[in-house]
């Protein structure tokens, strides 16, 4: 998870403000809260706003679609080098020595730098559990070992190819299941623990571990066993699901200038701060010596945060040239060094015969490869009302590359075994799966969204399980979300007023894509009723005032309330300052339509160019900080997600037709971008349905698909028609009542939704994620079970 | 990539003359930029043939279809006689990979692709085809998901080339020219399947160059049809694809050639299919009973068994495609 800061504690009260409160289609209520001096006053609904909540378009779309928005990997410095990073050629086993003397040799080589840190990993609790060595043991084909620099990439990339390792190999395994053997190889020779990025991901540390499996983390509620004695009615179910590899559009990558003075790192980060933090840490600098920039960022969901090996190796590199070091990771690196992990999972679910649910226990195994984190009990603990919980999550090592933080750590998998079982049990109970829902689910929001599917779309309609003859099948399902309210308090924005009437903003905070940038223009554009266009926004630079990482869907209702603040603030200096020329006091001075008018004759109004004109210095700014939320209240997000499909059961085939979605996150800010975030998490959650695959050579512990050939995402045919309803939920807890939507927007859902469909469809429990031809035929039972 | 000479040629002598020393013909270089990105293929030179006006254009006419090597598929795909006379060679073109790599992909160099194998395709595995000394068929021992199902016992590669499977069942015929003269091989006689050479996966020599693809002129009553399966429609490898030509009389099936494409390391016939169509009156049955016969001497791998599953479906809706029986299938993929 993000950084959890202390934002439940309230700031010093000095006022009390009536906010609106509650959903529109409930009826939208208020809520007193004691808010701080410098805070803005409430705003109302998104209907009654300007700028907030209406589609404003992405703020640089014209220069992303015309090629002028630099990425990290656009980023070329005079005199700069390109890096290539050596791997490792085995799965498992101990670095004899690494000779570097012919790559070194060849003309344009300018730095070599060979690793003695692995970070992203699992570490021994005990280091003297393994024998001392200059170099880290490799545990995984691909992990990084040394980076070479050379004026050109071609160069860099053939002196690669001349680094000679020796290895003494040890036994590995790559199989999660021949991992938990007892005879199984040993990944760590003891136990071993692994910390989370700034983005989650992480599995729990100092639990039990024998062999190769890690836990369990175990998370308790009530007693499970009496909660099954109670029940009427218990399902069982066994799920799979996959490792999925991030496969961001950009790779990781970072171009590092190491100057005495300063280290500059432009990063394809999702957290400009996190870098500045490990760089800081690992080279021993103090933070005003490193400035990091991340203008444009193509992806991260989740697998960027950090220097992470890449950054340490290009910045050794660069200090080592005296030059500039351009380090991108290609494509198969890409696929190797973050992902998912996979999960076996046991579920049992007892419930009254009117649905109320009496017990739940989760039993989990999922594999990070070298990492932790595999846990999936997210949705089974924190979706339903239940009074006795079990989940025990375990995680497995792996000769294979680390799991990483990975768009809702945990909840696409638990997800998927989770929100079917629910079905089985609404099956079992001969209870309609939304009917069941509203029994058990007291989410309010979610309340809204499954009477906007019953509605909206065709689920009346919905047959019985395999109604349909013929080859081809029809079904419809749904399934849930859960997502939780993450606030990091290192937000803070800058706001500056100029006297040409000119605004602009300026932050640390960096947009991944999901339209960061636009979402603080709108908020600037309302304060100062001025189109989201014309202000300017500065963002992803650790010159300008600290930003919280994006992990965790943290940044909206992070960073919004700065953003406001700051434009309130500096618009409250702007009216100190000019109010003496106007003739009148500040405090009588209001911003409304663009307009600054007089409270006490509003026949009496300026343009905001005609008030900054009369500003007594050529600017004005104000600072703001990020204040802990309104009330100690607790809230959660999610989404009803509705799937229409075929399944064609003589080629395996599914086809998803139509998804229709509807999510809430607080109160949306662009609602364009919001929906957007939500279609591309519905297109990702498909993809790990159907396609996406890690795929490993167990003999040779090699991944077999670490390309954009083999590793299948969906493409454009396999898009169906979406359509997203967004539902505002306020909640008097910032100047803004935003929240990210990046987590609970599809991918959550999407498995499950599928699943339930094709039971709908077919009669059938699809226990297994990616539902490929060989998955699917073979559930179907037209062909034998793929093995491993 | 390995550093090389790249010679542009305008004529077939000019690069017959380049053509030495290990130089590789370059078409569109649509698989072979991939092989020279893996480091499975090293060439000194490239000879590009791209230029050579006399090796482009199509034309249709009573004597049949004459096909430049250089016409791209997205030439084939889109021209009316064979859409309308060669339909299975149309289909085939036109749902090769994607529209960017149809635009520059060649018939030649389609035909010419070297196997799918992700163990052959990747320089950290070394196996006999690869000219390598290690004798296991990695693809036997490990993941075989994607591989052969028939003829799979010496290397369980698949023939990833689509317009071949129409062309073996037209009976096409392709040209070659070296600087010793011309000569032309059937499409049957075309691939070499391992168990005859691993190296050499087609008749073609060194020094010779496809000059011309040739398709006769279809029987009267001839229909075609070509589909292909897998696990997504945008730009995927096929799982099962199948060729079918069909000379009918009505409903009655007079004589059929039945080609499965990615079942085996060359694009195959299954006369046994052929035998169940022959002489009967075309419907699903006898469809679904060739789709059978077709897979009865299958040997699946570990894990490729659902491809059996899969090739009976692409046969018998295919059979059932050209026999003007059903529609072209929303399930097929490309």
């Amino acid at each position: 998870m993000a950084p959890q800061s202390d934002a439940t504690k309230p700031a010093a009260p000095n006022r009390t403000e009536t906010f609106v409160w509650g959903i529109p289609q409930n009826g939208l209520q208020s809520k007193e809260r004691q808010v701080g001096r410098d805070e803005p006053p409430p705003l109302p609904a998104n209907s009654e706003l300007t700028y907030i909540g209406k589609p404003t378009e992405r703020y640089d779309g014209p220069a992303k679609a015309m090629g002028k928005g630099k990425y990290t990997a656009d980023i070329n410095l005079p005199g700069m080098l390109y890096a290539r990073m050596i791997d490792a050629t085995i799965p498992h086993g101990r670095i004899v020595s690494i000779d570097t003397s012919e790559a070194e040799k060849l003309p344009g080589v300018r730095a070599v730098h060979v690793i003695e840190h692995v970070y992203g990993v699992a570490e021994l609790r005990d280091p003297k559990m393994e024998a001392p060595s200059r170099y880290p043991v490799i545990r995984y084909y691909g992990q990084p070992i040394a980076g070479v620099a050379a004026i050109s990439q071609q160069i860099a990339n053939d002196a690669a190819q001349l680094v000679k390792v020796k290895y003494d190999t040890l036994a590995f395994v790559v199989d999660r299941s021949d991992a938990r053997a007892e005879d199984a190889p040993m990944v760590f020779p003891g136990p071993a623990d692994a910390a989370g990025s700034a983005g989650g991901g992480g599995g729990p540390k100092g639990v039990p571990q024998t062999g190769n499996v890690h836990g369990p983390q175990q998370k308790k509620n009530g007693d499970v066993e009496k909660g099954f004695a109670e029940a009427d009615v218990i399902v069982e179910g066994e799920y799979f699901t996959q490792v999925q590899t991030h496969s961001a559009l950009e790779t990781h990558g970072f171009v590092v200038d190491w100057k005495p003075d300063e280290v500059t790192v432009y990063a394809s980060t999702q957290g400009t701060s996190s870098v500045r933090n490990e760089f800081a840490d690992v080279f021993k600098l103090p933070k005003n010596k490193i400035r990091v920039i991340t203008e444009y960022m193509g992806g991260g969901f989740g697998a960027k945060f950090g220097a992470g090996n890449e950054g340490v190796v290009a910045a050794n590199l660069s200090r080592k040239a005296n030059a500039p070091v351009k380090l991108m990771l290609d494509r198969r690196q890409e696929h190797i060094v973050c992902n998912r992990p996979d999960s076996h999972q046991k579920l049992k679910v007892g419930a009254k015969r009117d649905g109320t649910l009496t017990a739940i226990a989760l039993t989990s195994y999922g594999t990070a490869g070298v990492g932790t984190g595999a846990g999936t009990a997210g949705p089974a603990n924190n979706m339903y009302k239940c009074p006795n919980i079990l989940t025990e999550e375990y995680d497995v090592f792996v000769n294979a590359g680390p799991g990483a933080a990975f768009r809702a750590p945990g909840h696409p998998q638990g997800c998927f075994a989770f929100e079917q079982t629910i079905d089985d049990l609404a099956a079992k109970l001969n209870i309609d799966p939304l009917t069941l829902r509203e029994t058990i689910d007291e989410n309010p929001a979610r309340k809204v969204e499954r009477q906007i599917i019953l509605e909206r779309t065709n689920w009346r309609n919905r047959k019985p399980a395999g109604s349909d003859s013929g080859p081809v099948k029809r079904g419809m399902g749904i399934a849930q979300s859960v997502w939780y309210r993450f606030v990091n308090m290192n937000s803070s924005c800058e706001v500056r007023v100029s006297r040409d009437g000119s605004v602009e903003l300026l932050s640390a905070v960096q947009d991944l894509g999901t339209g960061t940038k636009t979402m603080l223009a709108v908020i600037v554009a309302e304060e100062f009723g001025i189109p989201p266009a014309s202000v300017g926004i500065r963002i992803g630079d650790t010159r300008f005032p600290i930003g919280p990482d994006s992990g965790g869907s943290v940044t909206a209702g992070s960073i919004t309330p700065a953003a406001r603040n700051a434009s309130y603030q500096v618009k409250q200096k702007l009216f100190a300052a000019v109010a003496p020329q106007l003739g009148t006091t500040a405090d009588n001075l209001v911003l409304k339509g663009g307009r600054v008018a007089f409270k006490n004759d509003p026949s009496k109004s300026y343009t905001l160019k005609q008030v900054t004109a009369k500003m007594p210095t050529d600017e004005i700014s104000a600072q703001a900080t990020r204040v802990a939320e309104y009330s100690k209240e607790r809230i959660t997000y999610g989404g009803v997600d509705y799937v229409e499909l075929a399944v064609d059961t003589e080629t395996g085939r599914v086809h998803i037709e139509k998804v229709f979605g509807a999510h809430d996150c607080g109160r949306p800010i662009n609602p364009l971008g919001v929906i957007s975030q939500i279609n591309g998490g519905i297109l990702q959650g498909i993809s790990y349905a159907l396609f996406e695959q890690r795929i490993m050579d167990r003999n040779a512990g090699y991944m077999l698909n670490a390309n954009l050939e083999n590793y299948k995402i969906l493409g454009a045919r396999e898009v169906p028609e979406i359509e997203v309803v967004l539902v505002e939920n306020y909640i008097a807890q910032s100047s803004t009542d935003a929240a990210g939507i990046g987590e609970s927007a599809g991918i959550i859902t999407l498995a499950a939704a599928i699943g339930n469909a094709f039971y709908n469809a077919t009669g059938v429990r699809m226990r297994k994620i990616p539902m490929t031809p060989a998955n699917v035929l073979s559930a179907l039972g037209k062909v034998q079970e793929v093995q491993a | 990539m390995n550093k090389f000479v790249f010679v542009d040629c305008k004529t077939v002598d000019e690069a017959l003359g380049q053509m030495s020393d290990g130089a590789i013909v370059k078409a569109g270089g649509i698989d072979l930029l991939d092989l020279m990105k893996d480091g499975i293929v090293t060439p000194p030179k490239l000879v590009n043939i791209r230029n050579i006006s006399s090796l482009q254009g199509i034309t249709a006419g009573k004597d049949g279809l004459h096909l430049g090597p250089l016409s791209t598929l997205s030439e084939i795909a889109a021209h009316p006689e064979i859409q309308k006379n060669y339909t299975a060679l149309a289909n085939a073109a036109g749902h090769a990979a994607t529209p960017q790599v149809r635009n520059m992909a060649t018939l030649g160099g389609n035909i010419m692709q070297r196997p799918r194998c992700w163990y052959f395709r990747s320089s950290e595995f070394d196996c006999k085809k690869k000219n390598g000394a290690s004798d296991d068929c990695h693809a036997h021992t490990g993941e075989n998901q994607y591989h052969a199902i028939m003829n799979n016992e010496t290397c369980a590669m698949v023939h990833p080339s689509s317009t071949a499977v129409p062309l073996l069942a037209m009976n096409a015929q392709v040209e070659l020219t070296s600087k010793r003269g011309k000569r032309t091989v059937a499409m049957s006689e075309f691939y070499v399947p391992p168990e005859k050479s691993l190296i050499n996966e087609t008749v073609v020599q060194p020094g010779e160059l496809i000059t011309g693809v040739f398709v006769p002129v279809p029987e009267p009553g001839t229909r075609s049809a070509y589909q292909k399966y897998g696990e997504k429609e945008s730009f995927d490898w096929p799982l099962a694809d199948a060729g079918v030509v069909l000379v009918m009389d009505g409903t009655h099936c007079r004589k059929a050639w039945i080609v499965l494409g990615v079942a085996a390391p060359t694009p195959i016939r299954s006369t046994a299919a052929e035998a169940v169509l022959t002489g009967k009156t075309i419907d699903e049955a006898t469809a679904r009973a060739a789709a059978s016969a077709a897979m009865k001497d299958a040997t699946p791998l570990s894990q490729n068994g659902f491809k059996t599953q899969l090739f009976q479906t692409a046969i018998y809706r295919t059979v059932l495609l050209a026999a003007g029986q059903m529609q072209p299938d929303p399930s097929a993929i490309g």
